[in-house]
């Protein structure tokens, strides 16, 4: 491997996923780079989830390729799996299951050994300030400390990709920033963030951001040249010029 | 007179060590015509608000009157005045879109035609599709749905309780457009949402945290009546700026506010651009742009959290 391919945590080449005649990822092509914070925008049924299950090896694509952390989505997708992290905002954790459960049961079927359990799941808690909530079931925990756990458990086997799918929905302003700065620090440590957001101030946080239409990717630059490129104040208006004038009446 | 009266309104769920209490001491008046948002994270308590002032939940104590009509000993005739777009979609998943509506036209004694000026703008986006069901509606359409199912029998007040969690920018706008309208047309709009962009499309907003309503103000006063200086800066990763001006000795508060740093500073402290500018220059930060800006209501909610906490 090249030092160049080394870098590059996600390769998409005409990636396409189809549903009968219906086509929810068209060929979309792009690379994220190792260590990048990359925003993938889009609206409501542009094909992001699509995208992103294919992405994260959980749907096999209907053509194109993809190499995600160096493994191939057509044959190597429980390789993909140890090397990435998920998190969503409607189902990340077990609501009837403790803080320390939930830790032990996600870090159990990613292989970490009992002794690592213990000893790094303690270190975590302590570094996200849960360490006297660990007994707690986490369906009583507020929603801004369950986001911060599942963050923390999706990138507990230390995976080199982290998949955030609307991470911070319903959070108060102060918990959504500290949520970011997990973000920032998880970046600095060379971890990949795939991110998906309907808040535009966020898509400013990301180093690049890539705004989906249709299925296609309709734009890709960093939130600067974006700005510049379609002449607007902020990321907010580059998506409605982008979205609005792709969007089509298709019930979708 | 008043369109809402809201005094003391209290509401605690569970007993004994399990006691949460959702809305504490909440009392606000809303206008004939106005767009009236409560602003707050998960949990501020705006849905148990929202849930009693249907009628749905009985306060602990505390009182509210509709239209003049009492909440509690009038709650028959105020389900006849108000439209509810629940948070969670809670229409019927296996009925059509045409069959939703014929439903609640026909429990509301009305039929379409009578009302259907109301809806019409945004029934025919999503009448292409009528015959389509409820539960294979995108994000955009349901709301859509929802919102021309409250409306049918043309209530006085509207009760909207975060219509636009999860819905994209696009949809969020066209969406307070058709608020906008509704308003001219003389109903009373009372809103949720946690997004602060649309705090400043309401005619007033009340800040909620922990039950509580921390300051009712117009969007504007909101900006106005901020006590600090707030300098917007550029200067490279925001992370790297964040960390170099943790340690900036007069700051209030430094976040991160879109492609910008919002630096909070007492104005007591004579803190001026150039100030700023020398000690991020001697951090070795390059190309630094630096701005006083009006605080929106983001930073404004931000000051209210930050001194609460």
């Amino acid at each position: 491997m090249n030092t160049e391919l080394q870098n590059i945590a996600i390769k998409a080449e005409n990636l396409t996923k189809t549903f009968g005649n219906f086509t929810a990822v068209d060929h979309i092509s792009f690379e994220v780079k190792k260590g990048e914070i990359f925003g993938f925008l889009g609206a409501n049924g542009a094909g992001k989830t699509t995208a992103m299950q294919v992405l994260c090896g959980l749907s096999v694509p209907t053509s194109g390729n993809a190499m995600i952390a160096g493994f191939d989505v057509y044959r190597e997708t429980e390789k993909i799996k140890k090397n990435i992290g998920y998190m969503s905002q409607k189902f990340s954790l077990y609501g009837n299951l403790t803080v320390r459960e939930n830790l032990n049961f996600f870090g159990g079927i990613y292989g970490i050994s009992r002794e690592n359990l213990k000893t790094n799941g303690a270190e975590l808690l302590e570094k996200i300030g849960l360490e006297h909530e660990k007994n707690k079931l986490v369906s009583e925990l507020p929603l801004g400390w369950k986001q911060k756990l599942a963050f923390s458990v999706a990138l507990f086997h230390e995976p080199q990709i982290v998949f955030l799918d609307e991470p911070t929905g319903g959070v108060d302003p102060v918990t959504r920033r500290q949520f970011w700065k997990m973000i920032y620090d998880a970046s600095d440590r060379g971890v990949t963030i795939f991110v998906t957001t309907h808040y535009m101030d966020e898509a400013e946080y990301c180093d690049r951001v890539s705004i989906m239409v249709d299925g296609k990717i309709a734009a890709l630059d960093t939130p600067s040249n974006l700005k510049k490129d379609f002449n607007a104040e902020n990321m907010d208006d580059v998506f409605y010029e982008i979205a609005r004038t792709k969007k089509v009446i298709s019930g979708q | 007179m008043n369109s809402l009266t809201v005094q003391n309104l209290t509401k605690t769920y569970g007993k004994g060590k399990e006691k949460v209490l959702a809305v504490d001491d909440v009392s606000f008046d809303v206008i004939p015509d106005e767009i009236f948002g409560l602003i707050g994270p998960d949990g501020a308590g705006k849905s148990s608000i929202f849930r009693m002032l249907t009628t749905l939940l009985l306060p602990d104590s505390g009182s509210a009157t509709i239209e003049n009509l009492d909440m509690v000993k009038d709650y028959a005739e105020i389900r006849k005045i108000l439209g509810y777009m629940p948070g969670k979609f809670s229409l019927y998943q296996d009925l059509t879109i045409e069959e939703n509506l014929h439903f609640f036209v026909s429990i509301f004694n009305t039929t379409v035609e009578e009302n259907y000026d109301l809806i019409k703008e945004i029934y025919v986006q999503i009448e292409p599709f009528k015959n389509r069901r409820a539960g294979k509606l995108s994000g955009g359409m349901k709301q859509k749905l929802a919102l021309c199912c409250a409306l049918i029998h043309q209530p006085k007040v509207l009760f909207l309780d975060e219509p636009t969690t999860g819905v994209d920018p696009v949809s969020r706008k066209e969406f307070w457009e058709i608020l906008k309208r509704l308003k001219l047309r003389g109903i009373t709009i009372v809103v949720a949402t946690p997004y602060m962009d649309e705090a400043a499309l309401c005619d007033r907003i009340a800040l909620m945290q922990h039950g509580k309503i921390l300051s009712i103000e117009t969007p504007e006063n909101i900006s106005l009546d901020f006590p600090y200086l707030i300098f917007e800066i550029k200067a490279g990763r925001t992370s790297q700026v964040l960390q170099a001006l943790e340690n900036f000795k007069p700051k209030k508060n430094v976040y991160a506010f879109g492609e910008f740093v919002h630096l909070i500073v007492d104005k007591n402290e004579k803190i001026n651009p150039d100030n700023v500018k020398n000690y991020l220059q001697n951090a070795g930060f390059e190309n630094i742009k630096i701005n006083i800006v009006q605080a929106s209501i983001e930073d404004s909610f931000i000051d209210l959290l930050s001194d609460k906490k």
